[in-house]
């Protein structure tokens, strides 16, 4: 049987595969264990004190580390360093810092490991509620609910940092691992996080971001970026995820009309993990298998990436289609871009209502890219990759999947003006140098 | 009668200025540094039952759910100052003053055993929030700006025993609760929910204040439905206990759901509204208040637990507040199904 041009990766695929994985694993060396691809510490590189008067705080695991890393976090002056040992720090309670310009730097983040399994406080692991804050080279493990929440927190730094759920997906793991929120400048860098009830790294209500060099690994959502505004999300992995890039718009929000977003030589693949999300969560209905999804976004550019393995979908764009009482809010995805992009097998075991009717009609799987149709001709999104892409044609977001009236999407070239790349502020790329 | 009143008020203020301030050290208020022990401060002369004449007692008439804790709250103001009340009704108090508030639980015998005794101290900078444990012997108590945790045994009102972990929250944990815009703020004193123990309380705390020009009516409280119909109950039990976190400048901005004095859209209340970032917490429901079914609404699910990924409030809850779930679900069940 012939095969679509469309189902391999086209030149050369597994080198360029390869290469890139070589260079996420150049990042976070990793090994196997259970099923699962598992990372373990990076390299902690020599790091100069930059303020004149800052001091290092050291702090060892041991007894009564709780009370010793929380008053270190609190007795931390602005520039100072806190320092954990190596080790396994167990931990009862959530932490936190509230004193800007501080760096919490561990030993690697396979070596110093912030133990939550105990935890009987506190909605998060670590909070962080100042600016110019960076967290490098620590784990933090098996928290109740988020990992590390950083909240109102400008110019944020997460290097190398670990969160992960060690029982690997379940229902009862935390919802986020990486989770700024209503932060301006945001950086994630070489990062990993596993198990995720929710979003893996998730950025809500904040402005110009960059996540990048990190790894996604059996989340609900790999990477999520939500009712924000000028985004790169490029150069990670999401992989064995329910979906593995999402960028939402939700209402009745502060902050709305997301906006702006770059997401650009990532590998997404294999997204497979059942969704276990617990229900009522909007992630609880990403059907398993997507790639990359947007949902009632407005200018987001999706190109030269590699997508295959998705059994629902490489890419997915749609409107936000529930019920919702918010005049300030647009539910439509708007200005979506898709070009450059390699796509590997996807679509075979689409996974949302109506979805195994469709695929049936079009002969067995969905193609690589669909649209809802949300919102007309205005709103469809450009596609330029050269594979087949569908329109579900459910103008009306009120229309069910199972009325869908598919047609396949032309191919354009006629491809929007980039966006601009994102810049942070210098003292940010000087903290992972 | 009016007058009579005021004549006792002012030599109530009268006694308690002129009668020696009770040795309260204003200089540790006010200075930058945070006091090791709280008899530094001189706001209790010993035990944390012995407070000093210089401090006013005050309570809620609808007061913040700890895990039961029972709780003692004190103002403190330099000699010849005075609090104003604002037009939404908060009390605002010159640099200077404190808020001081015991938390503790009686035992079998009926003795109250105070805990923990937290500071608000106004300092020109602005307000500081700092929490003391009390020592075994109850002679002093000692800054724990890491917070602590203590087994406490207590019978709840419907005589449940209760054994659990009682969280003296941090530093940071108090700004999170006591924060609008990013600074630390008084929560408690609101002119309609202040309430007192006896007329003498209320004659020495209110002398020493200006009384709005026009006068609120008095809040809802929470457990009596002779003050109110039950969603004013409701409603005033969600700002005391929701609200200060969960305000457009709050630590719950980025959630949506508002439940302090402006917001009362059904949305931002959660009427219909989906979750954010509630994660478990979602217990499998689809909004945070579904009218008519309390049993489906999220609200309901998340005070009920004590799983600290699902509970709220997050801090101080141990313990569900089966009281304040029954208020709630009345209320829910009482919202007309669309």
């Amino acid at each position: 049987m012939p095969t679509p041009a469309w189902t391999g990766f086209s030149a050369t695929p597994p080198d360029e595969i390869l290469g890139k994985l070589r260079w996420i694993l150049q990042t976070c060396r990793m090994r196997m264990r259970d099923k699962g691809v598992y990372a373990i510490a990076a390299a902690t590189l020599a790091i100069s004190s930059s303020a004149a008067f800052a001091k290092t705080i050291v702090v060892a695991p041991g007894d009564d580390a709780q009370t010793r890393l929380q008053e270190a976090l609190i007795s931390a002056a602005p520039g100072d360093v806190v320092e954990l040992g190596a080790g396994r720090f167990k931990l009862t309670d959530g932490l936190s810092l509230d004193v800007p310009k501080v760096t919490v730097r561990g030993k690697g983040s396979g070596q110093t490991i912030l133990d939550f399994t105990g935890q009987l406080g506190a909605g998060e692991g670590l909070l962080v509620t100042s600016d110019d804050v960076v967290l490098r080279d620590f784990a933090v493990e098996n928290t109740k609910g988020d990992g590390i929440k950083s909240k109102g927190a400008d110019r944020i730094v997460y290097y190398q940092i670990r969160v992960e759920w060690t029982g690997g997906p379940k229902e009862t793991n935390g919802a986020y691992g990486i989770y700024p929120v209503e932060s301006q400048d945001v950086l994630v860098d070489s990062v990993l996080v596993r198990g995720a009830s929710d979003a893996g790294i998730y950025v809500g209500q904040s402005r110009n971001i960059v996540v990048r060099n990190s790894v996604a690994l059996e989340n609900v959502a790999g990477i999520e970026i939500e009712n924000s505004y000028d985004a790169d999300v490029h150069d990670n992995l999401a992989t064995k995820n329910t979906g593995g890039i999402l960028v939402f718009d939700l209402p009745n929000l502060l902050q709305m009309g997301g906006k702006n977003v770059r997401i650009f030589e990532n590998v997404v693949v294999d997204n497979s993990t059942p969704n276990f999300a617990p229900k009522g969560n909007i992630v609880a209905n990403v059907p398993t298998g997507t790639g990359v999804m947007v949902m009632a976004n407005r200018n987001v550019h999706v190109f030269d990436n590699m997508l295959g393995q998705n059994g629902t979908t490489n890419v997915m764009v749609v409107g936000y289609r529930y019920p919702h009482q918010d005049p300030k809010y647009d539910p439509i995805a708007r200005g979506v871009a898709i070009w450059g992009n390699q796509h590997d097998k996807a679509g075979w075991d689409p996974k949302f209502p109506g979805s195994q009717q469709i695929a049936t009609a079009l002969g067995g799987s969905l193609p690589p890219i669909f649209w809802d149709g949300a919102g007309g001709d205005e709103a469809k999104p450009v596609v330029a990759d050269p594979v087949p892409a569908l329109s579900l044609g459910l103008a009306d977001l009120k229309a069910s999947p199972e009325s869908a009236q598919p047609v396949m999407l032309q191919n354009s070239t006629n491809l929007p003006q980039e966006l601009p790349r994102i810049r942070l502020p210098e003292s940010m790329e000087a903290a992972v140098r | 009668m009016r007058l009579l009143l005021a004549a006792v008020a002012a030599l109530a203020l009268a006694v308690s200025v002129k009668g020696k301030p009770a040795d309260v050290n204003d200089t540790a208020i006010l200075s930058a540094e945070y006091p090791a022990s709280l008899s530094a401060y001189g706001f209790f002369t010993g035990g944390a039952d012995r407070p000093s004449p210089a401090l006013l007692p005050y309570a809620l008439r609808t007061p913040l759910f700890t895990d039961y804790a029972e709780k003692q709250r004190f103002l403190y103001m330099p000699a010849d100052a005075k609090f104003s009340v604002d037009g939404d009704g908060r009390l605002q108090f010159p640099v200077g003053s404190a808020l001081i508030k015991s938390f503790g639980y009686h035992d079998a015998a009926g003795k109250l055993n105070i805990i923990e005794t937290r500071l608000l101290l106004h300092r020109a900078e602005g307000w500081v929030a700092l929490p003391y444990v009390w020592n075994a012997d109850g002679s002093d108590a000692v800054l724990k700006v890491g917070g602590a945790r203590k087994p406490v045994d207590f019978t709840k009102p419907d005589g449940t025993k209760m054994s659990i972990s009682y969280s003296v929250p941090n530093k940071n944990q108090c700004k999170q609760c006591h924060s609008t815009k990013d600074s630390v703020m008084p929560v408690g004193p609101v002119w309609q929910n202040l309430s007192f123990t006896n007329a003498k309380a209320q004659l020495a705390f209110e002398a020493r204040g200006a009384a709005p020009a026009k006068l609120a009516a008095l809040e809802a409280k929470w457990d009596d439905s002779k003050s109110g119909a039950l969603e004013a109950r409701a409603l005033a039990y969600l700002r005391v206990n929701c609200g200060h976190c969960h305000k457009p400048t709050g630590s719950a901005s980025n959630s949506g759901l508002f439940y302090d004095d402006h917001e009362r859209n059904a949305a931002a209340l959660g009427i219909g509204k989906r979750p954010v970032a509630a994660g478990r917490g979602s217990g499998n429901f689809d909004f945070v208040i579904e009218p008519g079914h309390p049993e489906r609404s999220i609200l309901i699910y998340r005070m009920k637990s004590t799983d600290p990924g699902i509970a709220m409030p997050e801090l101080g809850r141990a313990t569900a507040h089966d009281e304040g779930v029954a208020l709630l679900e009345a209320w829910i069940k009482s919202l007309p199904v669309s």
